[in-house]
């Protein structure tokens, strides 16, 4: 042993000092060393970057199918970047004005006290336009959350909305207080029932919800056209897929006057996802979800069924996709139509993973959402560039959030994983 | 005479820790190097970079006296490095010459396979190591031992005459990893050079030519076999003195605690694994389940708290028969569970420390209150349990996936052993744990014990269970061979049985047949 003595005698003091600061590194808390910005910033930077990345994409696509832009090219360079930048500039300026109004108009507006409703009307809409996509993703979120990829959301919006134009129309004489719950209501239990179905065949029979989800999504479509156009049409609609319009007492009201359409459901649904968030996460019954949802394994040692609440997810998933759809014909629509969801199914999966399947971060995302979404229609109207941009937009959006790598390799961000917690996780390195 | 292999200067650089400081290895020719270490002590990770798998921050590799860059495995193969992985890889459908010569097929005609040489090749090898290893076997139908042969053939195919073994006896029965210990001990005869990698201290004293212990990245010191023992080897790895042999008192036993009667237990594709086991676990003992792996003792695990269903017989616990128990009864009857596979039952990775400090009983006070989560309830126990039980993490927010195997361990036995039970279900509770983690995780269960707990402890280790039970039960092809006080029976008796010699065939020595007391 006279080896090993030699040897740490020599080493003693250096090892001395790599034993301290190895055990500082034990014992260093994360928290010491960020404030609530840099830990606010490490959470959002990577939404945050892909929204730019999207949004820089976007403009590479505005810019290439450009006609403008090719003409003032074979003019010469610098006419052509003077193109580039008012291309992309008109575009994303009609974009922003169309999401959130013009400023200057809102200042002027607010100064003279003239034309205000008009200047909100942007913003407004777009917070309208918010309420379902919030809503829908709340479903996602949650199902996610629960362990359950719901790609249903179509289908039970749609069944969703025709629960709520039913009760809505087939009822008169009834108390707002109460035909306006009794609709939502019906709504709720239709998407509940339409989500139940898929988590229900998965706990029994472990087929697939991906599946049977989709599958029902085509059967719901087919089912209501088959409504619209037969025992729930419109007297005299001539064939028309279209249901009467609900009774004035089934509408949610409007927070403004026309023709600023905000309702009431906007603040409602920002209602739920605080109740959805306050339930995942501070209520057992949320913990029991999560627990199904991150290690079924784990969750029956821990004393679960799993299969009940595999069931239970998919069901409050539903029957908040079926209040979207009820939010839709009894906020906006009034009336029940197949064009009750613009594919607000499929975008809220997307949406909810932007928002890391937190329902508070379900507001900011569903914000974006509408914002692009009303946005564009400006911009279309007013450039002439496609609302499928947006689409497109959107779609990079998802694939930086997707792979978040590509985020990190084009910013030079370090992988937070592996810095903070490599501290302790020294036996990780060696795959063991 | 220069050595075969020399690491000068390694220097690894992780975020945040050191993995490998300056280390200097020299491997001479035909010698067993066993490098020695506690888990995260960086001895993977220097392996990791001898074999191209990572890239050193500074230092330099001499193969034979030859400066040489590992940019990746295939460099490392080619200046005749191997490595025999943890966890085998090999293809359980491909025969033993396809999996051998994967990556390095023997080809005529250009494109077609040439399994004749190939497998002529093999046998030779096969004989000229003692290897003995059919060439057209399939590698999924063979015992674990020889398939750990399978990836030694694979390596001499490539002309391998440094051969790295990464924790080779974790999963071998003491008897295979005698044989691998004579074959390894054939190949340095034959001037191949070994490096072993484990946190066995027997195996290192008995098998190697030379000791090397690494600690927290840095080389601690060298030694030889002769010249260490036990504790003095434990020592440099953990850096303090460590009782290896816990002091362990007689058994006070109590009431019975649970009684097992004629247990069938089928698996999940439903055949039979428990065929009719019978015992009693006593409070204030240790009952240990020996046996390889694959015996039964899972489905025995699970049927007993609740994980399964079993098809017949009788479990009680603290005299109450349970036909259908659930885990949430299991724990309610004063039960805890430190599960086998501890990543898939005994955690939620993804979740923070102090939400699985608190998976068993997340649902009732003080945890949860009218369904509403206490969160400063959860924090206090979790700050309790990660002082007491010496859990190492940042934060009990933090995920309990990001731990190293060691703590997670740790998260779970103090959070079942926290709780007020009286029957303790303990399966592998020390497996991949390193020496300091060993130590404390036994002298927990015998404070257990001697608080009065009954203790059913299933381990393939079976130091473990000697070190630990009372009274050992073997378990062999889903029945109880034996049951035995563990002061009446020798380790190498306990192999006989583990191997399925039961007392009629040994019985020519009739001590055992004495020695093997009713237990019951």
């Amino acid at each position: 042993m006279s080896a090993l003595e030699k040897d740490s005698e020599q080493k003693k003091n250096e090892a001395k000092q790599a034993g301290d600061i190895f055990l500082q590194e034990l014992s260093r808390k994360p928290s010491n060393d960020s404030s609530f910005f840099s830990k606010l910033w490490s959470a959002i930077q990577i939404p945050f970057l892909a929204i730019f990345s999207g949004l820089f994409l976007g403009a590479l696509i505005i810019v290439f199918t450009s006609p403008d832009v090719y003409e003032a090219f074979s003019k010469g360079l610098a006419e052509g970047f003077k193109a580039v930048f008012s291309v992309v500039g008109n575009a994303y300026g009609a974009l922003f004005a169309g999401a959130f109004g013009s400023p200057s108009k809102i200042i002027v507006a607010l100064r003279t006290g003239e034309k205000i409703d008009r200047v909100f009307k942007p913003i407004t809409q777009s917070l309208v336009e918010t309420t379902p996509y919030l809503l829908s993703g709340l479903a996602l979120a949650l199902g996610f959350r629960a362990g359950v990829f719901n790609v249903g959301g179509e289908g039970q919006i749609y069944v969703g909305g025709a629960a709520a134009a039913f009760v809505g129309f087939a009822f008169s004489d009834l108390p707002k207080a109460i035909h306006l719950p009794l609709s939502v209501l019906a709504a709720v239990i239709a998407g509940g029932i339409w989500g139940f179905i898929p988590g229900w065949l998965k706990a029994k029979t472990g087929s697939h919800e991906v599946i049977n989800t989709i599958m029902l999504n085509y059967i719901a479509l087919r089912l209501i056209e088959f409504l619209l156009t037969g025992p729930m049409t419109k007297a005299g609609s001539g064939g028309m897929p279209i249901s009467n319009s609900v009774q004035e007492s089934a509408k949610i009201p409007l927070i403004f006057k026309k023709p600023l359409t905000l309702h009431w459901g906007f603040l409602f649904a920002l209602l739920m996802a605080v109740l959805i968030w306050f339930f995942l996460f501070k209520t057992k019954w949320g913990f029991n979800l999560q627990m199904a949802g991150a290690n079924k394994h784990a969750a029956k040692y821990a004393g679960l069924n799993i299969g009940i609440w595999t069931v239970l997810g998919m069901t409050i998933s539903g029957a908040l996709n079926g209040l979207c759809g009820a939010n839709q014909v009894l906020g906006v629509t009034y009336t029940m139509g197949l064009g009750v969801s613009a594919g607000y199914g499929f975008d809220s999966i997307a949406l909810a993973l932007l928002a890391n399947n937190n329902p508070l971060g379900c507001i900011l995302s569903a914000l974006l959402f509408g914002l692009l979404r009303t946005g564009s229609r400006n911009m279309m109207s007013n450039t002439g560039i496609p609302l499928d941009i947006v689409s497109i937009v959107q779609a990079f959006i998802l694939m930086f959030i997707a792979a978040p790598a590509i985020i990190r390799t084009v910013y030079h961000l370090r992988a937070k994983k592996t810095q903070a917690p490599a501290a302790v996780n020294v036996s990780g390195w060696g795959g063991k | 005479m220069t050595p075969v292999l020399e690491l000068k200067e390694i220097t690894k650089q992780f975020p945040g820790v050191l993995a490998n400081d300056h280390i200097d290895l020299k491997l001479e020719k035909g010698e067993i190097l066993a490098l020695l270490g506690e888990n995260g002590a960086g001895k993977s990770t220097l392996m990791n970079i001898l074999y191209g798998l990572y890239q050193p921050d500074g230092g330099t590799i001499f193969i034979n006296g030859q400066q040489i860059n590992v940019h990746s495995s295939i460099d490392a193969i080619k200046a005749g490095i191997g490595m025999v992985h943890q966890h085998f890889m090999l293809i359980p459908v491909f025969t033993v010459t396809d999996n051998v010569m994967l990556g390095e097929e023997s080809l005529i005609l250009g494109d077609i396979l040439d399994r004749k040489t190939a497998a002529a090749r093999i046998m030779e090898i096969s004989k000229q190591f003692n290897l003995n290893v059919d060439p057209n076997a399939m590698v999924g139908d063979l015992p674990v031992g020889v398939q750990q042969r399978v990836e030694i053939i694979k390596l001499l195919y490539r002309d391998a005459n440094i051969l790295i073994f990464d924790e080779p006896t974790a999963v071998l029965t003491p008897q295979e990893a005698d044989e691998l210990f004579k074959i390894m001990r054939s190949l340095t005869d034959k001037g191949k050079s070994i490096i072993f990698i484990t946190h066995k201290l027997r195996e290192v004293l008995e098998y190697s030519d030379r000791i090397m212990v690494i600690r927290r990245g840095r080389v601690i010191g060298e030694t030889t076999p002769d010249k260490a023992d036990q504790e003095k080897l434990a020592e440099m790895m953990v850096g303090r003195a460590v009782n290896l042999n816990q002091e362990k008192s007689k058994a006070k036993k109590g009431e019975v605690v649970l009684q097992v009667q004629d247990l069938i237990v089928a698996d999940s594709t439903k055949k039979i694994t428990v065929h009719g086991i019978s015992f009693t676990l006593h409070s204030g003992e240790i009952l240990g389940i020996a046996g390889v792996q694959g015996n039964g003792q899972t489905e025995l695990e699970e049927a007993v708290t609740g994980m399964r269903e079993f098809e017949s017989g009788e479990i009680q616990i603290s005299g109450k028969s349970i036909r259908k128990i659930k885990p949430r009864e299991f724990v309610e009857a004063g039960g805890a569970h430190v599960p086998e596979d501890r990543q898939r039952d005994g955690l939620i990775l993804s979740f923070p420390v102090e939400d699985n400090l608190m998976l068993c009983t997340y649902y009732k006070p003080p945890f949860s209150k009218n369904g509403i989560l206490d969160r400063r309830e959860i924090r206090k126990n979790a700050e309790n349990l990660i002082s007491a039980f010496d859990v190492r993490t940042p934060s009990p927010l933090t995920d309990v996936g990001t731990l190293s195997g060691g703590n997670q361990q740790k998260v779970i036995v103090a959070r079942e052993l926290s709780r007020d039970n009286r029957l303790i279900v303990a399966s592998q509770p020390t497996r991949g744990l390193d020496v300091g983690s060993i130590e404390y995780i036994h002298g927990q269960l015998l404070k257990k014990r001697d608080e009065g707990c009954g203790i059913l402890l299933i381990s393939s280790e079976l130091d473990e269970i000697m070190e630990l039970s009372d009274r050992i039960l073997v378990m062999y092809k889903g029945e109880a061979i034996v049951t035995v006080d563990t002061e009446a029976v020798s380790k190498s008796e306990i192999g006989l049985y583990m191997a399925g010699i039961s007392q009629q065939s040994v019985s020519g020595s009739e001590t055992v047949a004495e020695k093997s007391s009713t237990g019951e």
